[in-house]
């Protein structure tokens, strides 16, 4: 029986179908969750979301949350959540020049942490669709 | 008795009146569909929220208590008062301004301090003098989480410090187009949901650890919570909007009917008169 997913950020419901597998990234490291997994309740730092069914992936770029496996039942709390083919490949890269500007004038710690973390989440952003990119057929005109 | 054009002129002004208050109806309608979309759809956060710290709190005995579960004597009290930004909406705003008033003085028991989010709010509790913390009069009708987080941020830091025991959320709860209920909910400390039916709860595996990961939810949980209580006020201010609206665009069509009423009536009573002079100079006339 394949695994039950959703994933839910407060303002939406971003995704909600199946998967054989789902690869998250908790904080201790990149988790798999194949079917029949014990419960777990597991920190999501920012980074990709995968879910694979057959030959098919899907990813999702996720910016920090938690996970909760209950009974063959993936449920992915994220702060914010976004499929591939959502990301907005220019926003995310401004965002990406515009923070690592601003680290290299800030000096207060708890400001670059902050900055930091932007940079971490238009980093996968930008890595997430870009995956999204390669994985896209090739048009069939083509030689 | 009122001239024709007096009474015509005020049929007019009742008619502009009616058109203004069936365009705000229309406008407070479409708003409240997507008000409502959105508490809709924030739901089922909430809801796998409170089944984690469900979860959780049959575990997360070992150690020391996070600091936002911690039950303390009841010093200082903090009050959320989530209220609206525009007026226009019926007994709403009166609802929700009397039913906080009626916290800070006799149920709080407490010094109050006053977090206002929202304008009717802020100047109802101006006007009598409460302790401001801080105001969050900008949010726009579709807050985004990070426009909340802020809000968050003073209760929980506030909290940790022990500036306040206790922090207090009220805000309207929307039940249907037709009822909106004033709510009082303590926000901290953290209340766990009730762990209903999970006594096998135990054997969860947590990464990093269940204190880690309270650590990093509650906060959360608390931002979650003022979310989407700001989002309920929202929907539950444009219903109230679009009640009033109607009632009042119903309101107005009923005066116009009576005024019409009243102008027929006088016109036809300046014509009567007018007939009766008319016939009364014949007659006089022809006795001549």
């Amino acid at each position: 029986m394949p695994l039950l997913v959703d994933v839910v950020t407060a303002e939406r419901s971003v995704l909600s179908d199946t998967a054989d597998m789902v690869v998250a990234p908790s904080v201790d490291g990149t988790v798999g969750i194949l079917p029949h997994h014990a419960r777990m309740i597991a920190l999501l730092k920012p980074g990709e979301l995968r879910l694979k069914r057959g030959p098919e992936e899907v990813a999702l770029a996720v910016s920090g949350g938690v996970l909760q496996v209950e009974s063959d039942h993936v449920t992915v709390l994220a702060d914010a959540a976004e499929r591939a083919e959502e990301v907005d490949v220019t926003r995310a890269r401004e965002a990406l020049e515009r923070a690592r500007r601003h680290m290299a004038e800030l000096k207060d710690h708890q400001a670059q942490a902050a900055v930091q973390a932007a940079i971490e989440r238009a980093t996968v952003r930008l890595r997430v669709a870009e995956r999204r990119r390669r994985t896209r057929p090739v048009p069939e005109t083509s030689p | 008795m009122a001239s024709l054009r007096d009474i015509r002129r005020r049929i007019r002004s009742v008619r502009n009146v009616a058109q203004i208050t069936k365009a705000m109806e229309t406008v407070a309608a479409s708003r409240l569909r997507r008000a409502q979309e959105q508490v809709m759809a924030s739901r089922p956060f909430v809801h796998s929220m409170e089944s984690i710290l469900a979860d959780l709190a049959g575990v997360s005995t070992d150690g020391e208590t996070p600091a936002l579960l911690q039950v303390r004597p009841v010093k200082n009290t903090a009050v959320i008062l989530v209220s609206p930004n525009r007026g226009l909406a019926g007994p709403l705003p009166g609802n929700i301004t009397r039913r906080a008033a009626q916290y800070v003085l006799h149920e709080a028991g407490s010094p109050v301090q006053i977090i206002a989010v929202g304008k009717k709010g802020r100047d109802f509790m101006l006007r009598r003098r409460q302790q401001l913390l801080a105001e969050f009069t900008t949010l726009p009708d579709r807050p985004a989480l990070g426009d909340i987080r802020p809000i968050a941020q003073i209760v929980t830091s506030g909290y940790a410090a022990q500036e306040f025991d206790r922090v207090t959320l009220i805000y309207t709860q929307f039940v249907s187009v037709v009822s909106q209920q004033p709510v009082v909910k303590q926000l901290l400390p953290v209340e766990p949901p009730s762990h209903e039916a999970k006594a096998a709860a135990r054997d969860f595996i947590f990464e990093p650890s269940p204190a880690g990961v309270l650590e990093q939810l509650l906060p959360r949980y608390v931002e979650t919570i003022i979310y989407q209580a700001q989002l309920e006020s929202t929907a539950s201010f444009f219903a109230a909007q679009m009640v009033a609206m109607r009632n009042a665009t119903d309101n107005a069509h009923e005066v116009i009917d009576n005024l019409t009423l009243t102008y027929n009536k006088v016109r036809q009573a300046v014509i009567t008169k007018e007939v009766a002079e008319i016939a009364a100079g014949a007659e006089a006339m022809a006795k001549s």
